[in-house]
């Protein structure tokens, strides 16, 4: 199977050839991914070499043109560094554009704190009309590149941000671009268990036996306030609990918000603001934030126990 | 321009860059106030938004909108703004205030130009020596001079407000960066036009238009 990454530019590759409106930005990183499309498409898949600002203001400027552009490298280099960019070179002009990262939190550990992005999600939640897609598997990815290109209703003012992982879950599900699924259901009154992308089999994994409903989310903004709803309908204080590849308690106020009219608890769990300083494997860094299954299983069943009777 | 108030603090700004502008919005931009959204028309971005009445005031007198907005500047009511918003007033290209983005929104406009297929439109971007300071047009000035995009153009409005000012001046920025550059005073008209239309096969082309010294 190939990576996210390796898809994403065997999959755009191919829309470039289909839709003259698309361009790729690239700042070096994954230009090689591209390497035969820049030669069918010389105007259409610009590198502006390692020049982050550049790539944020450049796609912008494409935008204004009317076409769709499509900008790529690491999440640290496309939300965090150039965030001011992203805010005003799009937003602020009233444009769209598609922003594809890659390596997430910890998809490379060995690389330290540097080339880690815990916070983009969180950073984009304070701009107006960004969707987040978070696949879980490469099919997915597929799937929401294609959605984030198409460029919803065609105005072009669809901001969408695609955030890649070498994290997958073991099989694919018929993800559309909007909401969640409903991937298990519990009982009457069973806690929500909300996964987000590449953590929903460690969830899964982790909630065996236990009574909780399980809601896939590879699309997490817009936040499927309605479905989080139906999963706990019926039940007197709904219990939530969220699964996030990036920091804890980003997505806790959407939820909130969704249950605003009743009794809730909610518990965020996601990776931890504090620097870990440590290298390794993805493996290890998920343990050391608590969302490897064992971890999960504690901290749920420990939170679902915790509730005041 | 005396109809809008209540930006003295950028007067000055203001001022440095009404000569400038009328000469290339009177004899140089092909834009017309009935086709504002015209795919090829030329592009004027300003990104120096700082002290926009100039601009304004040269919008109005071509008719991209009423002088009678002029004196609502700044109000809650008025589309025109301390610094210009491109959903708000017809024949902005670009919202812009905070310094550095207009000259990577140029580079992206030239090659979205290009990529559609429309050699004819030209690219303008107006800056200030002082805005240079930010790293992003750095960014955007090395990748135009290698890319060779000769569609894009930037005026620089050079009032020494830097306050470090570029070693060897402002035009040697762009020419060690393989552009065509030139620079002239900037209250010249006839100097000014003829920077303006000056040849540049190949290359982006940079008018450096020197005026009063803003601390002078």
């Amino acid at each position: 199977m190939d990576t996210m990454r390796e898809r994403f530019a065997s999959v755009v590759s191919r829309l470039l050839d289909e839709d003259p409106r698309l361009a790729v930005v690239l700042a070096e990183i994954g230009a090689d991914g591209f390497r035969r499309a820049a030669g069918r498409h010389p105007d259409r898949v610009v590198n502006v070499g390692i020049r982050e600002q550049l790539l944020v203001g450049v796609g912008g400027g494409l935008a204004l043109t009317g076409m769709r552009p499509v900008l790529h490298t690491f999440a640290s280099f496309l939300v965090e560094r150039p965030f001011e960019q992203l805010k005003l070179d799009f937003g602020h002009q009233g444009t769209g554009g598609v922003l594809v990262s890659a390596g997430g939190s910890y998809d490379w550990p060995a690389g330290g704190f540097t080339h880690m992005a815990p916070g983009d999600v969180a950073l984009l939640d304070t701009l107006d009309g960004w969707t987040v897609h978070v696949p879980g598997h490469p099919d997915e990815a597929e799937t929401l590149l294609r959605h984030a290109c198409a460029g919803g209703d065609g105005r072009g003012d669809d901001r969408v941000y695609v955030r890649l992982s070498a994290q997958t879950n073991a099989r694919p599900l018929p993800v559309t671009g909007e909401g969640f699924l409903t991937v298990r259901r519990g009982g009457p009154g069973a806690p929500a268990v909300v996964a987000v992308g590449p953590l929903l089999g460690g969830v899964l994994d982790a909630v065996r036996g236990l009574d909780a409903t399980v809601l896939y989310a590879a699309t997490v903004r817009p936040f499927d306030a309605a479905a989080l709803r139906a999963a706990v309908v019926g039940s007197g204080a709904p219990e939530v609990v969220l699964v996030e590849p990036y920091l804890a308690g980003t997505s806790t106020a959407a939820a909130a918000e969704a249950l605003a009219d009743v009794p809730h608890r909610i518990l965020g769990l996601g990776t931890a603001r504090a620097e870990l300083r440590r290298y390794g494997t993805a493996a290890e860094h998920l343990a050391a934030h608590g969302l490897d299954p064992r971890s999960l299983r504690e901290r749920i069943t420990g939170f679902t126990a915790g509730a005041a009777v | 321009m005396s109809l809008m108030t209540g930006d003295e603090k950028h007067d000055a700004a203001a001022t440095s860059t009404l000569d400038a502008l009328w000469v290339l919005y009177d004899r140089v931009l092909r834009v017309s106030p009935d086709r504002p959204g015209d795919p090829g028309r030329d592009r004027f971005l300003l990104s120096k938004g700082h002290g926009p009445m100039a601009y304004y005031a040269v919008l109005a007198a071509r008719g991209f909108f009423p002088a009678g907005w002029l004196p609502g500047f700044g109000s809650y009511d008025s589309p025109l703004g301390h610094h210009p918003d491109r959903t708000l007033v017809p024949g902005v290209e670009i919202g812009s205030g905070s310094l550095g983005h207009g000259l990577p929104l140029a580079v992206g406009t030239a090659l979205g130009l290009r990529a559609r297929g429309r050699s004819g439109p030209r690219v303008w971007v107006l800056v200030g020596d002082a805005e240079l300071d930010e790293g992003s047009n750095h960014e955007a000035i090395d990748f135009a001079g290698a890319a060779g995009l000769d569609r894009l153009h930037v005026l620089v409005i050079d009032n020494s407000s830097a306050s470090h000012p570029l070693p060897g001046g402002v035009a040697s920025r762009f020419t060690a960066a393989g552009w065509s550059a030139l620079t002239v005073d900037g209250r010249d008209h006839e100097a000014l036009y003829a920077a303006y239309t000056s040849r540049h096969p190949g290359r982006p082309h940079a008018v450096v238009a020197r005026v009063e010294p803003k601390h002078a």
